[in-house]
């Protein structure tokens, strides 16, 4: 036994000698705080991620996932969640780390490319196989005997993409060129557009016979329970839900306009700071390698509509349809003015309910 | 009462430990919800209650609450006679399913009465064929918290139950008394205080009640959403305070409702002759 001690000992020592070579390779663990369908993108990127760190530093990074509703996620970290990097459905929920606690610089969205956006998905329809109500568009949704699946705006984030995405459909069939919403001398169309959308929205909602809180509620309502005829969803996870549940179930259609959704992301500096100068490198990197070419083939893979198409497979490219999409800031003045207008207490969206 | 020495050491410790106990875990958090009320000052509180979706959740909460305690009161009364007095196979095993509702995670029961009692599941396409939609409804609710509520009744009654002499029975029947008239008069009343604390109990746990029903309960505003609901989508858009009044005012109401029951329990225990 003593030989083997010491030789254990010798061995260690020697291994101490050799280390002083990365002596500042370090382990860091990162706590990404995300939202629901993001679940299968991020454990692959994380893979990714550590090996690339790994290579580039040598220090190790593990990075743990928690996720949740978007809006829950959000109100963790306020609430003191040690996250590292958040990465959300919408960007009022990092705002609202950011006016709340301070730990998120007010500009966050200046951070990274693209608003800090690395990856985009928009708002499609997913219907019943062979589609037997014949929906096609915005419009069809409202037909007598249609029943809508989306989840309530006030508790999910991808109900309020949902919305604004109808809002917009309206718009632009009201309007024709949705310049005409920032051009005063229209003034009066963009007036009775904004009423007709308000007309439309309401009627939609009186279609939609279960509200449930969350998006993946809505999903399990419409796959599993057999509500519905037609369920709003994320493109991303309307195509999980193909993919998973069988093709033979469910037919995705795409409406002509919608909107284009912005999940972004962001460093918690207030978390990070606490942590050391490695692991704030770490968290920074973390994000920006989301705009990497390796990165962004994964995201379309992953159903998400990467920034940087070129990068990405060909096949998983195709997949996409084409379809006319517009940003939030574009056509809501950004999030925190939608946030007011719609859906805060006495918003828009509260007096569909009003008898 | 004189200043008489008790016969058992250890008074001092043990009302120590409950103020402490009490304190800690009942009324600082309730202070908390009332200064965090307080924050909206009365004219707040007043708007945030007198809104017409807040007055519907309450009515749906409380309505549904209501009727699943008073139907966990029949159904459990039946339930703790039969274990206690009839020689069931397997009785061991049947007692220890009612207290699953308590065990399960409370979402797991909510998605599995969703899944069964949706218009497509095995329960709930019977009730379709009536024409009578149970999930996303008012009447699914009630389903969930009879689910949850039945295990209090069960077990606040089966121990007096258990202690009942058969004697007194037996010899009310000997003395000339009806089946009906030895259950209303010799059975019934010793078992009243049990029965009204396991219906407060249901009643107050469904009124909180949140994992099981937010499934179930299809969450349309004016008709089926309940007052816990409301409060999560206050959380959700960072209104704190307004979350907070809702939850004291449903906890005010609640505290009323216990006290009253209490107050029925002294007065059936008084006109019993047993306090």
């Amino acid at each position: 036994m003593p030989t083997l001690k010491t030789a254990a000992l010798t061995g260690a020592l020697g291994l101490s000698a050799v280390m002083p070579l990365a002596a500042h390779a370090e382990e860091i663990q990162l706590l990404n705080a995300s939202y629901d369908p993001t679940r299968e993108l991020y454990q692959d990127y994380n893979t990714l991620f550590s090996q690339w760190y790994e290579k580039q530093t040598g220090d190790s990074v593990t990075v743990e996932q928690s996720h949740g509703g978007s809006g829950g996620q959000s109100r963790s970290v306020i609430d003191g969640l040690p996250a590292d990097v958040v990465t959300l459905a919408l960007g009022y929920d990092i705002d609202a780390i950011a006016d709340r606690t301070g730990k998120i610089p007010e500009d966050w969205q200046r951070a990274f490319p693209h608003h800090s956006a690395p990856y985009t998905s928009t708002i499609v329809f997913l219907v019943r196989k062979g589609n037997p109500k014949h929906i096609q568009d915005w419009d069809d949704l409202t037909k007598p005997g249609i029943e809508v699946i989306t989840p309530n705006p006030k508790t999910s984030g991808g109900a309020r993409w949902n919305f604004l995405a109808a809002w917009v459909a309206v718009l632009k069939r009201e309007l024709g060129d949705l310049g005409k919403l920032d051009d005063p001398q229209y003034a009066d169309d963009v007036a009775s557009a904004q009423a007709a959308a308000r007309q439309y929205v309401a009627t939609l909602y009186q279609h939609v016979p279960v509200l449930d809180s969350g998006a993946r509620g809505a999903t399990n309502t419409f796959v599993q329970r057999g509500l519905g005829d037609v369920l709003l969803a994320w493109e991303n996870e309307a195509f999980l839900a193909t993919e998973e549940l069988g093709e033979d179930q469910f037919d995705i259609v795409v409406p002509a306009v919608s909107i284009l959704t912005e999940p972004p992301v962001a460093v918690v500096s207030g978390n990070i700071e606490r942590k050391g100068d490695s692991a704030r490198e770490a968290a920074s990197a973390y994000l920006e390698h989301l705009y990497s070419p390796e990165a962004q083939k994964l995201i379309a893979a992953n159903y998400y509509r990467p920034i940087a198409p070129q990068a990405a497979d060909p096949e998983d490219i195709a997949r996409f349809p084409d379809l006319e999409l517009h940003t939030i800031d574009e056509i809501f003045g950004g999030w925190r003015e939608a946030q007011a207008t719609y859906f805060d207490d006495g918003g828009v969206f509260d007096t569909i309910y009003q008898p | 009462m004189s200043q008489r020495q008790s016969m058992l050491p250890g008074f001092g410790l043990s009302l120590g430990v409950t103020v402490l106990a009490i304190s800690l875990l009942v009324m600082i958090p309730l202070l908390a919800l009332v200064t965090r009320s307080a924050e909206l000052g009365l004219g707040g509180i007043w708007q945030t209650l007198a809104d017409r979706r807040v007055m519907a959740a309450f009515r749906v909460s409380f309505s549904t609450a209501f009727a699943a305690a008073l139907l966990n009161l029949f159904m459990g009364l039946v339930v703790a006679w039969v274990l206690v007095r009839y020689p069931l196979p397997c009785k061991r095993l049947w007692d220890s399913l009612i207290d699953l509702p308590f065990a399960l995670p409370t979402a797991v029961a909510g998605i599995v009465l969703t899944t069964l009692y949706a218009p497509n599941g095995w329960l709930g396409r019977w009730f379709a064929e009536f024409g009578l939609q149970v999930a996303f409804t008012p009447l699914g609710i009630t389903i969930a918290l009879i689910f949850i509520g039945l295990p209090f009744v069960v077990r606040t009654v089966e121990p007096i139950l258990q202690d009942l002499d058969r004697q007194q029975e037996e010899a009310s029947t000997s003395l000339g008394a009806s089946r009906w008239q030895t259950f209303r008069r010799v059975l019934l009343p010793p078992l009243v205080p049990a029965l009204l604390t396991g219906f407060s109990l249901a009643f107050a746990r469904g009124l909180g009640e949140y994992g099981s029903v937010i499934f179930i309960a299809g969450n349309m505003p004016m008709k089926s959403e309940i007052v816990p609901l409301l409060i999560v989508t206050k959380l959700e858009q960072y209104n704190y305070p307004g979350a907070t009044v809702i939850a004291l005012a449903s906890l005010v109401v609640a505290f009323v409702m216990l006290l009253v029951v209490n107050g029925l329990q002294q007065w059936t225990r008084k006109r019993t002759g047993r306090e």
